[in-house]
């Protein structure tokens, strides 16, 4: 019972893929992700690493300056 | 919270010169392919390594003229951060190196013996290891006034050593890496106008955020001395 539950599974996800790589052909936002090489794939990773970094300094910035504040008073 | 404006100002530059960087028209030139976009990375962290050193020891002097402790602080802070800079160029220059310099018919060791032979490499190893001998230096002496006064005027020596190790003796060599002839990357002949617009903004982007982390690391200095201050 249970491995014709997964069979069925596993053949409605992958049916599913291949439906959406068919709809997807036509959206403008996802032709953009695949053009060039793929190139903004690479601009999209390396840009959430930077606002990573940014999110993380700015937060390290708040806590110091807190420390600051209370050493003042 | 208040941000200064140049921490602002980083942000912006870096988001322009990793988007910008990574999109925007280069030279094709071969050999380096797409790889020339490295420029924008690579060199900038040498950039601000040398920046980052140049305030240091400012701070060294001013350390040696005024006796303040606070200067200490900054400039071991700067010195650490331009460490930190001058490794990641070091490391993203040797993953550039074995895709552009190696010969890839040949397996990967029997270039590295040739590339790091390589003078401007010898160099940088060379200002990187006596920068490391100025850390060692100052965490072997326990007297506070001491370790400032002399991590001071080592801080001096290895300055002034930074000049023939990465700037005099690999141009007087034979090298692979450019910059052979007059400075590399600021001579206005040898470098595109399409890679000018992005590079001296991500040279300024990338100074500014190891300033931005070297102001953090002083903060948290400055807290922890508060007694001594």
């Amino acid at each position: 019972m249970k491995t014709k539950l997964l069979v069925f599974l596993f053949l409605v996800i992958g049916s599913n893929l291949t439906a959406q790589t068919n709809s997807i052909k036509n959206e403008t936002m996802a032709d953009l992700m695949r053009s060039n090489g793929k190139i903004y794939v690479v601009v999209a990773v390396v840009a959430t690493i930077l606002i990573g970094l940014i999110a993380y300094m700015l937060r390290v910035e708040k806590k110091i300056s807190t420390l600051e504040k209370d050493l003042k008073k | 919270m208040k941000i200064s404006w140049w921490k602002i100002l980083s942000i912006v530059l870096l988001a322009y010169a990793i988007v910008g960087g990574l999109l925007l028209p280069v030279p094709e030139l071969p050999q380096l392919g797409e790889t020339i976009r490295n420029l924008y990375f690579h060199v900038c962290m040498w950039f601000a390594m040398m920046i980052l050193y140049t305030f240091s020891v400012v701070y060294s002097i001013k350390y040696l003229r005024t006796s303040s402790f606070k200067f200490d602080i900054k400039a071991k802070a700067y010195a650490d951060v331009g460490t930190f800079m001058g490794l990641l160029g070091y490391s993203t220059g040797a993953i550039w190196a074995s895709y552009t310099w190696a010969d890839p018919n040949n397996p990967a060791y029997a270039s590295f013996g040739s590339i790091m032979r390589e003078p401007k490499l010898i160099g940088a190893a060379m200002a990187l290891l006596i920068y490391g001998a100025y850390f060692v230096l100052r965490s072997s002496i326990i007297d506070m006034d001491q370790r400032a006064r002399v991590s001071a005027v080592f801080n001096i020596f290895s300055y002034a050593m930074l000049f023939p190790s990465i700037w005099i003796i690999p141009r007087l060599l034979p090298s692979l890496h450019p910059g052979q002839e007059g400075n590399p990357a600021l001579n206005f002949n040898d470098i595109d106008l399409r890679m000018r617009i992005v590079f001296y903004p991500a040279v300024i982007g990338w100074t500014l955020m190891g300033a931005w982390i070297t102001n953090i690391k002083i903060r948290t200095e400055m807290i922890r001395e508060k007694n001594i201050l």
